[in-house]
C-alpha cells in the first residue's frame, strides 16, 4: 500500500518544477563558492568550515525536508493551517525578546550553534492560512468582511516582522496582494497601491533634483505627469465604450505639459513646470467630476476622485516629509533605500554594478571574479549574490539565470491554474508571488533599479533559514499538486 | 455569483515576463555597452607594484668601481597597526624629536598631501636611512608593531672625484613625467652628468608585479600567480674613459683655483679626465641631505655645480694661434717659410697689438714657439685683405669661419654630457651687424690671437690639441668608453677631418714641439717623451687667464690636454706646469718624486678671487 502510494506520488509530481528547482540550487551553490572563495585559500569547497561547505549541508537538508513534506498527508495542511499560523505569529511576537541583535536586526533565534530566522518560515504558514480562508465555501473578496479578514492575515505578520526591524522581510508580504488580485480583488485597488508606492518613491527620491533654471523639482513634476497618465489610462479601461475622455486627457495633458517644458527648458523664462502639470491634473479631475454629475456614471466620479486624490496624497507626503526632523526623514529614506546610508548603500550598489558590469559577455570565469573575491561587494554571498553570477558568468550566465527564474515562475502559474481546489490554487499563487517578489526586489536592487531592501535571492543566497523556508513553501505546493483531483 | 478570474493569470505572467525583460535589458547595458565597469573593477583589484631594476654601475677606464648601488632603508608604517607603540622609544631609535614624529604622522594622515593614504597599507614614514641608522632601528623593530622596513637602492660613490662627469640622480619632477611616460611620481632620474645623458641605458626597464588588493587595501596575493608580471631588466654598466688617478691629480692641482683641465686620448676621443674647479664631493648629493646641499651650492658665487670644462666659455688666447697657422697654411696665405716682422707687437696706423720681446722677423715655427702676436695678426690681415682669393672681406671671413667650425669650434662638439656650450666663433653677418658693414681684417684682427669675440670651452681647446696630435682629425670627445652589451653612438667612432692638410699639421706640431724645447713651454720639457705644447695668456676684465694646450708623445700621442686657470696670469705660471704634471701622471702612470713635490706645491697655491662675480 505504502509502496504504491509512493509510486503514485513520484509519478504525479511536477518534475519540470523540480528540475528547475534543482538547477537553481546547483547554480546557487556554485555562486556561493565563487562569492566566498578567497584567492589566498586553497579551495576546498566541501570543508564545513567554509560557507560553500555549509551551503552543501543546507541543500542536503532541504532535499531531505522536501522528501519529508512529500510524505505528509495533505489534509494536515488544511487542518493545521490556522494552528500553524497562530503558532508562528506567537513565535514572531516573542522573537524580538529572545533574539540576538545581529546588525541591528532582532529576527534571529539561536538554537544550539544554529541561528534560525522565524520570519522565513512564517511565509508558508501565512500562505496556508490565507489559502484556507479563501478556500472556504462562499468566500468572496468583494464582501468587505472577507476582504478585511484576508488583509488582516497578511498585515499581522508584516507588523510583527517590522517590530524585529526586518522591514525588508516584512515587505515581502505585500506580494500576497497579487494573490488577492488573482482571486478577484478589484484591479483598481492593486493599481492604486502601485500608484501610491510609485508616487512616494519617485516623489521623495527625486524631490531635491531641480531642473529648468532650478525652478522645477523633478520628483514633483514626475508625480504630476504620472497622475495625468494614470487618469487617462483609467478612463480608457473603466470609461464607457467609445468614450474619448481618456484620449483627450492624454492628448491635452501631453500638449500643455510639453509646451510648458519646452518653454521652461529652451527660453530664459524659467518657472515651476510642476504647477502647470498640477493644473492639468486638477482640470482633468474637475472635468471628470462634472461628467459624472451630468451622466450619473459612477466610474468617472471614482476616476475624478483618483486624480484629485493623487494630488492630495502627494502633498500629504510632501508635508509630512517636510515636517519631520532631518533625522527622521533620513531614516525613512535610508529604510526605503532612497538615499545613501552612512554605511553606504550607494557604495554597495555602485560596487555591485561594477562587479556585474565588469563581467562582460562571458564573464571572468568561475572563481576568477576580482570584485567579489576581494570583498569589494558587501554581503556578496547573501543579498548581493547576483553580483557573483554577473561577474563570473557574464551576460550569458546572468541573463540565463533570470530566464530560468522566469520559466520557474511561469511554470508555477501553470501548475497553480490547473488546481481544482481554491485552497491549492491560492496557496500556489502565494508561493509564486513570494518568489517573484524576491527576484524582482533582489535582482533589481543589485542592478540599481529598485530600492536597497535586504532580502535573499531564492536558492542562491547563502543561508539555511531562507533555503529551508523556500523549500517548504515550494514542496507543500508540489505535494498539493501531486494529489489534486484530476 | 462567482466570477472566473483565471484570465488574470496572464496578467500576472505578463508582469513576470516584463520584469525579467527589463532586467535583461539592464544587464545588456551594464555588461556589454561599456568598458567603464571593467576598468573600474581592474583599478579596484589590481595593485601594480613597480619593481625597480638595479641602476647600472660605473667604472673608470681601468675597471675601478666609481658608482654603484647601495641599499637604503625606508621606514614604513601601517597606521592601523602602530597604535599603542611607545613613540618616545621610536623617536630615540630614529634620532628624531617627538614633535617631528607627531608632525610626520599628521602629514601621513593628511589626504591632501598624501592622496594614497590608507590606514591599512604601508606609508612612508622616513626615507633613506643609512646602514648605521637602519641597524640601530632594526634591533628594536620587534618592539614597534606597525613599523616596517623597505629596502631600496641609492647611488653610492667610492671616492669624492669626478662629480661633474658622474652627475647625480634625484626624484623625477612633473616635467620629466610629462616628457617621458616611463616615469611615475617617486621614480629616480639622472639629473646631471652621465647619469642624465645615459639615463636610458643606466635605468634599465622597470618591471611590474600585479597584486590583488582587497577592499581595505590589503594585499591578497599575486594575480594569476605572477604569470602576467614583468620582471625588471637591470640597467647597463658603463665604463668611462676617465682615468681615476689622473682625475684625482687634476682635482688636487686645481684646488683653490677656478678653471678646468680636460684630457683626451687623441686616437679614440675618450676623455681621460675632466676637472672643473671648484668641484664637490658627489657623495653629498645622495640621500636625505641632497636638497639642502644642492641649494647651498646653487647659491655659492663660485658656482661649484657649473661644469666649466664644457659650460665655461673663455677666450682661448694664444693656444688659438695654432688654428690660425693651420688656416693660413691651408689657404696659401703663408708658407712655413713666410716671415713677418714684430717689433713688440703688430702696428698698423693707430692700431697696436702688443707683443713681448723676441727676434724679428720670424718664420712660422719660431713664431709659434715664442707665441708672437704680430705674426698671426699679419696673417689674418693678409688673409682678410686678399682680394685675389676672396671677393670680399665677408667671403674671407666665411672661409675662415668654416675652417674654425671644421676644427670643432663655434658649435657644441657633441660630448655625451648635458649642457655643453658652443662657445663663440663670429661670422661675417655678426660683424656686418656690429660694424654696420664697415669693417675689415684690421677691425677684427684680435680674433687671430684668440681674443676679441672668440671664445672656446676648455673641451674645445683640448680637442684642438687632440686634432693636432692626430694631424688633422678627431673623434667627438666622449666620457663613456663602453656600454655593457651595447654599442656607443656611432659619432663616438667616426673620425671628423678638418679642412687642413696633414703636412700643415706636421708643421704646427713642430712649432709646438719647439715651444717646449726652447719657447714658452720649456717647463714641460723632459727627457722621457716628446711633449708638444702651446701656452695662452688670455686677457679679460680681470687678471689674465693662464692657459696651456698640449699633447704627448709627439709622434705617438697618448694624451692631449687643455689646462685653463682663471686669472692665473701667464700661461707658464699655471698652465704649463699643471699640464706637464698631468701628462707625466698619465704617460708614466705615476709622478716622480720631484714632480710629486711640485704637485703638492701647486695643490697648495691659492688664487684669491676676492668677491668673484662672473
Amino acid at each position: 500500500m505504502a509502496t504504491t502510494s509512493d509510486n503514485n506520488i513520484l509519478r504525479s509530481l511536477d518534475w519540470i518544477t523540480i528540475v528547475l528547482y534543482l538547477v537553481l540550487l546547483a547554480l546557487g551553490w556554485m555562486s556561493v563558492c565563487g562569492a566566498t572563495y578567497d584567492f589566498s585559500q586553497e579551495g576546498n569547497f566541501f570543508d564545513l568550515g567554509t560557507r560553500s561547505g555549509m551551503q552543501i549541508v543546507w541543500i542536503g537538508t532541504s532535499i531531505l525536508l522536501s522528501g519529508a513534506i512529500l510524505l505528509l498527508d495533505t489534509r494536515l495542511f488544511d487542518t493545521f493551517a490556522n494552528v500553524l499560523y497562530l503558532a508562528f505569529m506567537v513565535l514572531l511576537l516573542v522573537t524580538p525578546f529572545v533574539a540576538n541583535d545581529i546588525h541591528g536586526s532582532l529576527s534571529w533565534i539561536k538554537i544550539g550553534t544554529f541561528s534560525l530566522q522565524p520570519a522565513e518560515f512564517a511565509k508558508f504558514s501565512t500562505a496556508l492560512a490565507l489559502a484556507k480562508l479563501m478556500g472556504t465555501y462562499g468566500f468572496s473578496l468583494s464582501r468587505p468582511r472577507d476582504f478585511v479578514a484576508a488583509a488582516f492575515l497578511i498585515l499581522l505578520p508584516m507588523v510583527l516582522i517590522v517590530l524585529q526591524k526586518e522591514t525588508g522581510s516584512a515587505l515581502v508580504y505585500l506580494a500576497f496582494s497579487l494573490v488577492l488580485y488573482r482571486e478577484g480583488m478589484t484591479g483598481s485597488l492593486l493599481f492604486i497601491g502601485v500608484a501610491a508606492v510609485a508616487y512616494f518613491v519617485v516623489g521623495v527620491r527625486y524631490d531635491g533634483d531641480l531642473v529648468f533654471g532650478d525652478m522645477t523639482s523633478v520628483g514633483r513634476l514626475a508625480v504630476m505627469l504620472m497622475a495625468c497618465l494614470f487618469t487617462a489610462v483609467l478612463c480608457g479601461v473603466y470609461g464607457e465604450k467609445g468614450d474619448s475622455h481618456g484620449l483627450r486627457i492624454a492628448f491635452y495633458g501631453m500638449m500643455v505639459n510639453g509646451v510648458a517644458i519646452l518653454v521652461a527648458w529652451l527660453t530664459p523664462w524659467h518657472f515651476d513646470v510642476a504647477w502647470v502639470s498640477l493644473a492639468v491634473v486638477v482640470a482633468s479631475g474637475l472635468w471628470l467630476a462634472w461628467t459624472a454629475m451630468r451622466t450619473r456614471l459612477v466610474p468617472y466620479g471614482l476616476i475624478a476622485l483618483f486624480a484629485l486624490g493623487s494630488i492630495g496624497f502627494y502633498f500629504a507626503i510632501d508635508q509630512i516629509m517636510d515636517h519631520l526632523g532631518d533625522h527622521q526623514r533620513i531614516r525613512i529614506e535610508v529604510l526605503l533605500g532612497l538615499k545613501d546610508d552612512p554605511q553606504g548603500a550607494g557604495y554597495n550598489v555602485s560596487q555591485a554594478k561594477i562587479a556585474i558590469g565588469s563581467g562582460g559577455l562571458e564573464g571572468k570565469g568561475f572563481l576568477m571574479g576580482t570584485q567579489t573575491k576581494l570583498k569589494y561587494v558587501p554581503e556578496q554571498e547573501t543579498d548581493f549574490i547576483f553580483c557573483t553570477v554577473g561577474e563570473e558568468e557574464g551576460f550569458v550566465g546572468a541573463a540565463g539565470v533570470l530566464v530560468i527564474y522566469l520559466l520557474f515562475i511561469l511554470r508555477l502559474i501553470r501548475v497553480a491554474e490547473r488546481q481544482s481546489e481554491v485552497f491549492s490554487r491560492v496557496y500556489g499563487y502565494c508561493v509564486l508571488s513570494v518568489f517573484l517578489f524576491h527576484v524582482f526586489i533582489n535582482v533589481g536592487m543589485v542592478l540599481g533599479l529598485t530600492p536597497v531592501i535586504g532580502i535573499p535571492l531564492p536558492f542562491f543566497s547563502y543561508g539555511g533559514s531562507s533555503l529551508w523556508g523556500f523549500t517548504i513553501l515550494l514542496f507543500i505546493f508540489l505535494k498539493l499538486d501531486a494529489v489534486r483531483k484530476r | 455569483m462567482t466570477h472566473d478570474y483565471s484570465k488574470r493569470s496572464y496578467v500576472i505572467g505578463l508582469v513576470a515576463v516584463v520584469i525579467i525583460l527589463i532586467y535583461i535589458v539592464r544587464l545588456f547595458f551594464l555588461q556589454l555597452m561599456s568598458d567603464d565597469y571593467k576598468l573600474r573593477a581592474d583599478s579596484n583589484a589590481f595593485l601594480k607594484r613597480v619593481q625597480y631594476p638595479a641602476r647600472g654601475a660605473i667604472t673608470d677606464r681601468n675597471g675601478v668601481l666609481m658608482v654603484y648601488n647601495q641599499p637604503a632603508y625606508d621606514i614604513m608604517v601601517i597606521m592601523r597597526e602602530q597604535e599603542g607603540v611607545d613613540t618616545l622609544d621610536v623617536c630615540a631609535s630614529l634620532g628624531i624629536t617627538p614633535a617631528f614624529y607627531a608632525a610626520r604622522m599628521r602629514e601621513i594622515k593628511d589626504r591632501k598631501r598624501n592622496p594614497g593614504y590608507s590606514p591599512y597599507t604601508q606609508q612612508l614614514f622616513m626615507a633613506q636611512l643609512n646602514a648605521e641608522e637602519f641597524s640601530r632601528f632594526q634591533e628594536k623593530l620587534f618592539l614597534y608593531p606597525g613599523f616596517y622596513i623597505q629596502k631600496r637602492t641609492i647611488r653610492q660613490y667610492n671616492q669624492p672625484y669626478a662629480a661633474h662627469v658622474l652627475g647625480d640622480v634625484a626624484e623625477v619632477g612633473p616635467d620629466d613625467i610629462e616628457r617621458d611616460s616611463y616615469y611615475q611620481g617617486g621614480d629616480y632620474i639622472g639629473k646631471l652628468g652621465i647619469e642624465r645623458s645615459y639615463e636610458k641605458q643606466l635605468r634599465g626597464e622597470k618591471g611590474v608585479e600585479i597584486l590583488l588588493r582587497d577592499v581595505r587595501g590589503r594585499i591578497q596575493g599575486r594575480y594569476r600567480d605572477g604569470q602576467q608580471d614583468v620582471r625588471p631588466v637591470p640597467g647597463k654598466n658603463l665604463t668611462l674613459g676617465i682615468d681615476l688617478e689622473l682625475q684625482k691629480l687634476g682635482e688636487r692641482l686645481m684646488r683653490n683655483k677656478l678653471g678646468s683641465i680636460v684630457a683626451i686620448e687623441p686616437s679614440t676621443g675618450e676623455i681621460l679626465c675632466m676637472v672643473s674647479s671648484p668641484t664637490y664631493d658627489p657623495r653629498i648629493m645622495v640621500g636625505r641631505q641632497r636638497g639642502r646641499n644642492q641649494i647651498e651650492m646653487q647659491r655659492d658665487p663660485m658656482k661649484p655645480l657649473l661644469n666649466r670644462a664644457i659650460m665655461g666659455t673663455y677666450p682661448p688666447g694664444s693656444t688659438f694661434k695654432t688654428s690660425q697657422a693651420l688656416t693660413f697654411l691651408e689657404e696659401g696665405i703663408i708658407t712655413p717659410q713666410t716671415a713677418y716682422p714684430c717689433s713688440h707687437g703688430f702696428h698698423f696706423g693707430h692700431l697696436t697689438v702688443g707683443c713681448h720681446g723676441h727676434g724679428s722677423p720670424l718664420p712660422l715655427v719660431p713664431s709659434i714657439a715664442t707665441s708672437c702676436n704680430g705674426y698671426f695678426c699679419w696673417g689674418l690681415y693678409h688673409m682678410f685683405g686678399n682680394r685675389r682669393k676672396y671677393a670680399s672681406v665677408q667671403d674671407a671671413m666665411t672661409c675662415w669661419k668654416d675652417h674654425m667650425v671644421a676644427m670643432g669650434f663655434g658649435y657644441a662638439l657633441g660630448i655625451d654630457l648635458p649642457g655643453e656650450k658652443r662657445g663663440m666663433i663670429p661670422n661675417a653677418a655678426y660683424y656686418d651687424k656690429a660694424y654696420r658693414g664697415s669693417w675689415n681684417g684690421l677691425t677684427v684682427v684680435s680674433i687671430s690671437i684668440g681674443q676679441g669675440e672668440v671664445t672656446l670651452t676648455p673641451l674645445q681647446i683640448a680637442n684642438l690639441g687632440a686634432t693636432i696630435a692626430n694631424r688633422g682629425w678627431f673623434i667627438t670627445p666622449h666620457v663613456v668608453r663602453k656600454i655593457q652589451n651595447d654599442r656607443l653612438d656611432s659619432i663616438y667612432y667616426e673620425r671628423r677631418y678638418t679642412k687642413v692638410a696633414r703636412q700643415h699639421y706636421e708643421t704646427v706640431a713642430t712649432g709646438m714641439r719647439s715651444a717646449v724645447l726652447g719657447g714658452t713651454c720649456r717647463a714641460a720639457n723632459n727627457g722621457q717623451y716628446e711633449v708638444c705644447g702651446k701656452t695662452g695668456t688670455a686677457q679679460n676684465r680681470g687678471h689674465d687667464h693662464s692657459v696651456f694646450m698640449g699633447f704627448a708623445p709627439k709622434d705617438d700621442p697618448k694624451i692631449a690636454i687643455a689646462v685653463y686657470v682663471e686669472n692665473g696670469g701667464w700661461g707658464a705660471n699655471y698652465g704649463v706646469p699643471l699640464g706637464a704634471l698631468m701628462m707625466e701622471q698619465y704617460i708614466n702612470g705615476h709622478l716622480s718624486e720631484a714632480s710629486e713635490a711640485r704637485a703638492a706645491e701647486f695643490e697648495n697655491k691659492v688664487i684669491n678671487y676676492g668677491n668673484y662675480v662672473r
